[in-house]
């Protein structure tokens, strides 16, 4: 399983695809969080920084998953992982965690903006720690995400925007709350969606409940994405 | 060693494998033939778990590959098809790869350079494998599948894509990795299995039609002998006098060579002699026999016999077809 993990973690940075991933994400984080927080006059806040910073995971988090497991078929070396003596949620671990450790290493890279505010004022710790990890488990859920649909896939594209589609799902259906009348969707809605659970975090409250949400999503996706190779294997 | 029993994989109603049974020794090199899509993959993939199957057993020395899938992978090195390499790694990165992957706890340094050596990839194993050419990447898939030194080695096609050198190179590696290993290895180039094989197991619309010893298999399938002929004389008359011969069961002008003598094919009931018969017969007419050479079943022949049996029930019957069709042509 480590071996897994140590080679996917090194196969970003041997291709751009791991480059390109830190640079968007670190570029787009930067500007955005001088635009909230330090431009005069923008009148907006770190809540409106992490909020924005989530709907950007849509974007950039398929970048990461999107040829863990379909580049493997494409190249036939599942084969070698499958034949090899590791349990198959070992294999899909140590691909998430490859992935998480690009991602959750470049977030945590971009949290030295903070440091910025507390230079210039005195910000709001726990948002700031509240949210950052929040942010950290949703960002594990996204990730989940893309692991499952990359094992359903051999083409990257589709993989990518597979993701896309999902995570616009779970980020953006809580915009559509103020057009629905109905008072059952709109609590189902609110329940499945990852931004309304992320709110909390940002007024600086700490909700238990979101984060047990994350972990199960995070695992049920993995637990999915071992389902799909155990059904491979029998049909 | 290995051991398979009543091994079934259907997808929807159609049987890739069905219903097959045999084992292999330790030690022995088998040889699994038959036509494209007979079933070869689909059994080499149950029996390294890649698949899993309908229903039988798939044991490797004496564990279920479904019932302790991690124990039973760790008995086996297994080359699929397209050999499994990561295109943007060097073959020192990838061998150091597979050898924590199978959670190796020989001395690393030493164990892969004894394989690089074995398979001749140490001068590339610095190279990145997108650059090695076709027979280097299957050479280093070989070397992968060599890697912890498993008891079993599965190798599925192992010589195709290679040049005629590099395919004599390889299947010297089997014999010899056979002496240490038990080796089962698919193809559907039929020289390979003879040059190669201990034994052979012919595989068609997934189930066990032949399986023999390599040495045996000719003459299992012979079931009668062939005779090529030549003889001196007027064609049709020597034909229907060597048809008249008792014990003759088949008989046709394979072609002429010289301006006086034509060869002929003649088949006889297994466990006659014919050709003393045969002498005094076309002795008697002075048509002289200036040549027999026995034809004995090659493995071509046994090969084609086995796979078409269900479509034509007799070895006869499909070669006078044949020659029905030729004289049409």
């Amino acid at each position: 399983m480590l071996a897994i993990y140590k080679r996917e973690l090194r196969s970003y940075f041997v291709s751009p695809i791991g480059y390109i991933f830190v640079a968007i994400f670190l570029i787009a984080s930067g500007l955005l969080f001088s635009y909230c927080t330090l431009q005069a006059g923008s009148g907006s806040s770190v809540s409106t920084y992490f909020s924005t910073l989530m709907y950007m995971f849509i974007i950039v988090l398929p970048l990461l998953t999107m040829k863990l497991f379909s580049d493997e078929k494409k190249m036939r070396t599942e084969q070698l992982l499958l034949t090899s003596p590791v349990s198959l949620m070992g294999m899909v671990v140590a691909k998430f965690l490859a992935a998480y450790t690009v991602f959750a290493a470049t977030f945590l890279i971009s949290c030295l903006d903070f440091l910025l505010l507390y230079q210039f004022g005195t910000p709001n710790s726990a948002i700031l720690l509240g949210s950052s990890l929040a942010i950290l488990l949703a960002g594990a859920a996204c990730i989940a995400v893309g692991v499952f649909i990359s094992a359903l896939t051999e083409n990257q594209l589709i993989s990518a925007l597979g993701t896309m589609a999902i995570l616009v799902f779970f980020v953006l259906t809580s915009i559509l709350n103020g057009y629905i009348d109905n008072a059952v969707i709109r609590s189902v809605i609110n329940w499945v969606s990852i931004m309304e659970r992320f709110v909390n975090f940002t007024s600086g409250i700490f909700d238990f409940n979101a984060i047990v949400y994350y972990l199960s999503l995070s695992f049920v996706f993995l637990f999915l994405t071992v389902r799909v190779y155990d059904k491979r294997r029998w049909n | 060693m290995i051991k398979i029993e009543h091994l079934v994989k259907r997808y929807g109603d159609k049987y890739a494998v069905n219903d097959i049974s045999f084992t292999v020794e330790e030690g022995e090199i088998v040889g699994f033939l038959g036509p494209n899509g007979a079933g070869k993959t689909t059994t080499m993939s149950m029996l390294t778990g890649f698949l899993s199957s309908t229903s039988g057993r798939a044991e490797i020395n004496g564990i279920d590959i479904l019932e302790d899938p991690i124990s039973a992978k760790k008995q086996i090195g297994y080359l699929p098809e397209n050999p499994p390499v990561y295109m943007e790694m060097t073959v020192r990165e990838y061998l150091n790869f597979i050898y924590d992957l199978k959670g190796c706890t020989l001395n690393r340094s030493m164990h892969l350079k004894e394989i690089c050596d074995t398979v001749r990839i140490s001068d590339v194993y610095d190279r990145v494998i997108r650059n090695l050419s076709k027979g280097y990447r299957q050479r280093v898939g070989i070397a992968q599948a060599l890697v912890g030194n498993p008891m079993v080695i599965i190798f599925d096609e192992p010589t195709v894509g290679l040049d005629p050198k590099q395919i004599i190179e390889i299947r010297n590696l089997i014999k010899t990795l056979g002496k240490n290993h038990t080796v089962i290895l698919s193809t559907h180039i039929l020289p390979e299995v003879q040059a190669v094989c201990d034994r052979i197991i012919i595989i068609n619309k997934g189930k066990i039609v032949a399986n023999e010893k390599t040495e045996d298999i000719s003459k299992v399938f012979e079931g009668s002998r062939r005779l090529n002929v030549k003889v001196c004389g007027p064609t049709s008359s020597v034909l229907s006098a060597i048809r008249s011969v008792q014990g003759v069961t088949y008989a046709e002008v394979l072609g002429s060579h010289d301006a006086d003598s034509t060869s002929y094919l003649v088949e006889s009931t297994p466990g006659v002699d014919i050709r003393k018969m045969l002498f005094n017969t076309l002795a008697a007419k002075s048509w002289p026999i200036i040549g027999i050479e026995s034809m004995g079943a090659s493995l071509e022949d046994i090969f084609i016999s086995v796979v078409d049996e269900p479509e034509q029930t007799t070895r006869k019957k499909r070669r006078r077809g044949r020659g029905d069709a030729e004289k049409e042509a």
